[in-house]
């Protein structure tokens, strides 16, 4: 069996997602599909999986011309999708999340369906249990029930979208002994990814595509380099971590403990010296939010005390906290950091805590921000409104709101979603506070980011800082182990 | 979120489209007088007549007009945080109840009383919102149901001062309680309800309203609380402080609403001294957009409509909630007519082809991914 | 004792009716705010058409007719234009009682004793001691009323579709992924939910409260629609909650005899108690003990379906 597409063609309004693709996988092949953030990947195997409809192209599966309307033709077609937040039913049990959609008939029968599950479940070595709500579940064991899912309603496709983000070591090392043996039995498996060393380790083939279009598709094994110049085009510089010395203490907690629904965080210590970073790795909901907003005040804690710059400001609000100078910004730019339908000039009147005054003066204002557009290179005007603004602005425009002595910066996931250059220029501008003096913690799900600007690395697991590093002297594999639990068994510097 | 479209439509087709929603309202009511056999352009006309034929007339329709635009008014403020105050209608009464309180406790010249009834009709109304408030923002009840509740509480607490403390002696009945002092009453001129005070506080109310969301910080974060409340509160703005602090000023101003229908238009305290004019002013901000600046000629339709059919019960037999069918229709279609501009762009904007090819500078554009 | 279980049960037939209606809907992610109107303006239509064809059931089917009516201008607004469903849902509810005033003024006081619903006794069933007189010997739209509470959460928590139903409220585009049309679902079963709040009204002014008055059904829908948070979006708790506020319902009336000059203000207690539970059903320290104690907790949890007000786009 084997998988064509062919000139395959989607846009969204003036945007061209996808620009003509080409992608041909035999049967029984592990496929990779590598691009940056904004390549079109996603798009395209949203459109593979029915979700999307493609504007023109073909699909040819088997030697047959299919038309994939909709989720339901890409089912029946056997194409099963795993997506990168898997669409699991949070308050539903596992197995009810395995009969939602299903064929079948119409009383349910949870009995039967279990056992089949059970088989499907053991011969890959998962563990999620039947009975327990999704949303207690891991992202990696998700994504465990999604795949087992799939297969069990027959997929002969399957295609994972960067299915390794937010799943520790262990669970991506099943995954990958999975896909093998999946593709070994004939599946054709697509594996769509922004990580390199992860399509080199597992795929057979890889597909590179670049704003939409494909721009190399080979046999694995490619030169690294050449992967590269085929993802980024030119050579992207990277930017270096300049050296610089860190200043006086301004930073400490002590002994706190923080407790939200769901999460308790007990007994954290951390002192930081002025333009330290700290980079805070760990799977999703290992309590790295909790860590971050205990700090801030958005979470009272409950124990210890927490001393900006000499101040004690621990059980204080959260407002203290801004005026103490610790800012934090979330990672959700649109959900939780601007406003929707106000504009950049609104935006900047409403994050200035300095200027008083009942009235606001609606020129002064426009001063304000037009500079700022232009000190940040925010690309809009003061009467922009935030949703008009790309990924990247929004996320220059969340910096340029920031005042500009800040004893603390609290960030999640800062380039997430972001392209290399955006990505780039955030770090660009964080680096650029840290020279002045800036204290920076940031949680992350890219170890590379975390490795490249840390000074230190604090590893979250199950609620626990299992590990403080050097960033200096680990590597990806250390943190990718601590953040499935499991603690080193050889020393900094060595290979496990 | 809306998408600019390319094109604009003309001035003309724009105010044509805008008609639209009236238009089909006015068939809608027409139809339904026809049904009920009567003629419509007589009816129409009785309206008018009704509501603007005669001084004392005009005066009444004004005297409608003042409560609402103050509850619609106080509404935009709710509304411009985000918050469904449903309470409004317990609002108005809680302030009517105020305003009668000093109306029947305190005696003095009436340059005391009256300033006093309104201050006490404010507090007392704002009160009222503030618990509301409260419930949300403590009990994390939903404003709709908790606004619902105090809504049936306060118009049980009218019946009880009206059959029991405050009742007429000798009489049994809910008809009211006794007429105020003259000295309480809103100075009016001549025979007519007609209060010049009334109608500059109206205009003060909305004016205020205005100014504070559009020239003053606290209007601007009470938006932004409005639009997104995690991010506001991100940014350093108390959530909780500035919702309490809308409800304040609605329940002020819908307050104000309630002591003029006690001391202005009913002179006494009645059950149903609100009027509906809460849930009718809910229909006036949502017809304006939640823009000050169309509350005041909104209502003055809703008030003349109003007021006009009430004659027609008299003159045609015909049920003068043929007014409240008028306004419901007009709303309804006005907010489907502007979904439906909102859904032919949507479409326009996903079937625009893609852009040319050219060497354009990295797009982050987060559709493409 | 038995005949005061037997009455509430009876006079709670339409507001189960509605708060079950609307559980379905608002299941599936449509809130309909419409109730208050549209309960009213099919219990005018129910009676009316009744009395006209001197046909109980023809006025049933015109009842829910209009409620299925009003429910697909709200499915319309919200599912297709997108529109606020708070605004569109209080718009028609101020419009239908509007239109229920005006329609109705001829109807008020009509005797409506030749087409109220016949009582039907279940033989044998109705003769067990007290059991028999409290659940079965009533009238077909009241059995009807329990019937369809248990087929509603037979069907919701049983069936392949109401998983389905479930899944489209909680979270529509992994319903979507698996082939599910998301808004075909939420418009059948907003109409559906609207048939059934239209029978309600017609359960009113066919039996329960039998003819028609200005503003018949006063209030009912506003609680229709607190009873339905207040059970969790269950439908077994909201037919708990229905008869608890039945309860009240009772409670006020007899408390009249009690305090007589409290006649005019009790009929007003049982809606405010009914707030006052729902404050107590949503307090932190509830979901708090329901985290810790799971098999308990899913009794007493009611969270909203997770995507109820939102509308769902595949693109």
């Amino acid at each position: 069996m084997s998988l064509e597409l062919i000139d395959i063609h989607k846009h969204f309004g003036p945007v061209r997602a996808n620009d003509g693709i080409n992608l041909d996988v035999p049967k029984g092949s592990l496929h990779g599909l590598l691009g940056e953030n904004g390549a079109g990947k996603s798009t395209l195997m949203k459109v593979l999986s029915g979700f999307y409809t493609a504007d023109s192209g073909e699909i040819v599966l088997d030697g047959k011309k299919i038309h994939l309307g909709s989720p339901n033709d890409a089912i029946d077609a056997g194409i099963g999708m795993l997506h990168q937040d898997p669409l699991v039913f949070l308050p539903f049990s596992v197995i009810d999340n395995f009969l939602l959609g299903s064929p079948g008939s119409l009383p349910l029968d949870r009995k039967g369906t279990r056992a089949a599950i059970t088989g499907l479940r053991d011969r890959f070595g998962f563990t999620f249990s039947l009975d327990a709500p999704a949303r207690t579940l891991t992202v990696g064991e998700r994504q465990q029930v999604e795949i087992t899912r799939l297969l069990w309603l027959g997929a002969k496709v399957l295609i994972l979208d960067e299915p390794t983000t937010g799943i520790s070591a262990d669970q991506r090392e099943l995954l990958f002994t999975t896909l093998r043996e999946l593709a070994s039995d004939g599946m054709i498996v697509i594996f769509v990814s922004h990580k390199l060393e992860e399509v080199e380790a597992i795929c057979g083939a890889v597909t590179v595509m670049r704003r939409g279009k494909v721009v190399g598709a080979a046999d694995m094994p490619v030169p690294p380099e050449d992967l590269v110049t085929m993802m980024f085009g030119e050579a992207v510089e990277v930017v270096e971590r300049p050296h610089v010395p860190l200043g006086d203490p301004v930073f400490s907690m002590h002994s706190v403990d923080i407790d939200e629904r769901l999460m308790e965080l007990s007994d954290l210590n951390l002192d930081m010296r002025q333009g330290e970073v700290v980079g805070v790795a760990g799977m999703e909901g290992s309590g790295q939010q909790t860590f971050l907003r205990g700090i801030c005040g958005l979470v009272q804690p409950s124990s210890g005390t927490v001393m900006l710059d000499g101040q004690d400001v621990t059980r204080k609000s959260y407002r203290n906290h801004l005026d103490a100078g610790m800012h934090y910004l979330p990672a959700g730019r649109l959900e939780e950091g601007l406003v929707e339908g106000l504009t950049m000039t609104e935006h900047f009147v409403l994050s200035d805590r300095s200027t008083k005054g009942f009235f606001i003066d609606w020129d002064d204002a426009d001063t304000t921000t037009r500079r700022e557009i232009d000190r940040f290179s925010i690309k809009g005007t003061s009467e922009s409104t935030a949703e008009s603004l790309s990924g990247g602005n929004q996320q220059r425009l969340l910096l340029a709101m920031l005042p500009d002595e800040l004893e603390l910066l609290l960030m999640e996931h800062p380039t997430r979603g972001l392209d290399i250059e955006s990505a780039d220029w955030v770090w660009k501008q964080l680096l650029a506070r840290r020279e002045g003096g800036t204290a920076i913690i940031f949680a992350s799900s890219d170890l590379d980011e975390l490795l490249r600007y840390s000074d230190r690395i604090l590893v979250f697991f199950s609620g626990e800082v299992l590990a403080e590093l050097d960033a200096r002297n680990t590597n990806v594999d250390e943190i990718g182990h601590l953040i499935g639990g499991r603690t080193a068994n050889s020393g900094p510097g060595g290979s496990p | 979120m809306t998408v600019r479209s390319g094109e604009d439509a003309s001035g003309v087709r724009k105010a044509a489209i805008g008609i639209l929603p009236f238009l089909i309202a006015i068939l809608f009511a027409a139809v339904l007088i026809l049904l009920v056999g009567e003629n419509p352009i007589e009816a129409f006309r009785l309206i008018l007549k009704g509501s603007l034929g005669s001084t004392n007339k005009i005066s009444d329709t004004i005297m409608v007009w003042v409560p609402l635009t103050l509850a619609a008014a106080g509404l935009v403020v709710t509304f411009s945080a985000g918050l469904w105050n449903i309470g409004v209608e317990g609002q108005i009464v809680l302030g009517a109840i105020g305003a009668s309180f000093i109306a029947r406790e305190v005696s003095g010249p009436w340059y005391i009383v009256v300033p006093l009834t309104l201050i006490f009709g404010v507090i007392f109304g704002a009160i009222w919102a503030l618990l509301a408030g409260v419930l949300k923002t403590k009990g994390k009840v939903n404003e709709i149901f908790g606004g619902l509740g105090l809504d049936f509480v306060a118009t049980g607490l009218t019946l009880y001062l009206i059959i029991g403390p405050w009742a007429r002696p000798g009489i049994a009945s809910t008809s009211g309680t006794e007429p105020f002092p003259d000295e309480a009453l809103l100075p009016n001129i001549g025979n007519t309800r007609f209060s010049p005070l009334a109608v500059i506080i109206a205009i003060l109310a909305i004016l205020g309203v205005w100014l504070l969301l559009r020239g003053t910080r606290f209007g601007l974060k009470l938006q932004a609380v409005g639009r997104n409340p995690k991010s506001a509160y991100l940014m350093g703005i108390p959530t909780n402080r500035y919702i309490l602090g809308a409800f304040a000023i609605c329940g002020g101003l819908a307050g104000l609403a309630g002591a003029i229908q006690a001391t202005g238009f009913h002179l006494k305290l009645v059950p149903s001294v609100s009027g509906g004019y809460g849930f009718l002013g809910i229909l006036v901000v949502l017809l304006a957009g939640s823009r000050a600046i169309w509350v005041a000629p909104i209502s003055a339709f809703f008030a003349i409509v109003a007021v006009g059919s009430i004659s027609l019960t008299l003159r045609l037999g015909i049920d003068s909630a043929i007014g409240g069918v008028l306004t419901g229709v007009l709303v309804l279609f006005a907010l489907i007519a502007a979904g439906l501009r909102d859904y032919r762009q949507r479409k326009r904007a996903e079937a625009r082809p893609p852009e040319p090819e050219q060497d354009t500078a990295p797009n982050d554009a987060g559709v493409a991914s | 004792m038995e005949a005061t279980f037997a009455t509430i049960i009876a006079a709670a037939t339409p507001l189960m009716f509605a708060s079950i209606g609307e559980t379905i809907s608002e299941k599936s992610g449509v809130i309909n705010l419409s109730l208050e109107g549209s309960l009213m303006l099919s219990a005018l239509a129910g009676f009316v058409i009744a009395f006209e064809t001197n046909n109980t059931w023809l006025g049933f089917g015109a009842a829910a007719l209009v409620g299925a009516a009003f429910a697909l201008i709200v499915a319309f607004s919200s599912i297709t234009l997108r529109l606020n469903q708070v605004a569109v849902g209080f718009v028609l509810a101020i419009l239908g009682i509007a239109l229920s005033s005006f329609l109705g003024s001829s109807y008020t006081g009509k005797p409506g004793g030749e087409i109220a619903v016949p009582p039907i006794d279940i033989p044998v069933l109705s003769d067990i001691p007290f059991v028999g007189g409290v659940l079965f010997s009533h009238n077909i739209v009241v059995y009807m009323s329990l019937i369809v509470v248990l087929v509603v959460w037979a069907f919701m928590y049983r069936t392949r579709p109401g998983l389905s139903l479930q899944g489209v409220g909680e979270r529509p585009d992994a319903a979507h992924s698996r082939g599910v049309s998301v808004n075909k679902h939420r418009y059948a079963y907003t109409v559906i939910g609207g048939a059934l709040v239209g029978i309600g009204g017609a359960a009113f002014s066919l039996d329960a409260k039998l003819g028609w008055s200005f503003l018949h059904t006063r209030n009912f829908g506003w609680i229709a629609l607190a009873i339905v948070i207040f059970g969790g979006w269950h439908p077994l708790r909201v037919a708990v909650g229905v008869l608890l506020f039945g309860l009240l319902q009772w409670l006020a009336l007899d408390l009249q005899e009690v305090f007589p000059d409290l006649t005019q203000v009790l009929p007003i207690m049982p809606f405010v108690l009914m707030i006052l539970a729902l404050v107590l059903v949503n307090a932190d320290w509830l979901r708090e003990w329901a985290d810790k104690h799971p098999r308990w907790g899913n009794i007493v949890r009611g969270d909203a379906p997770s995507a109820i007000g939102t509308p769902f786009s595949p693109e």
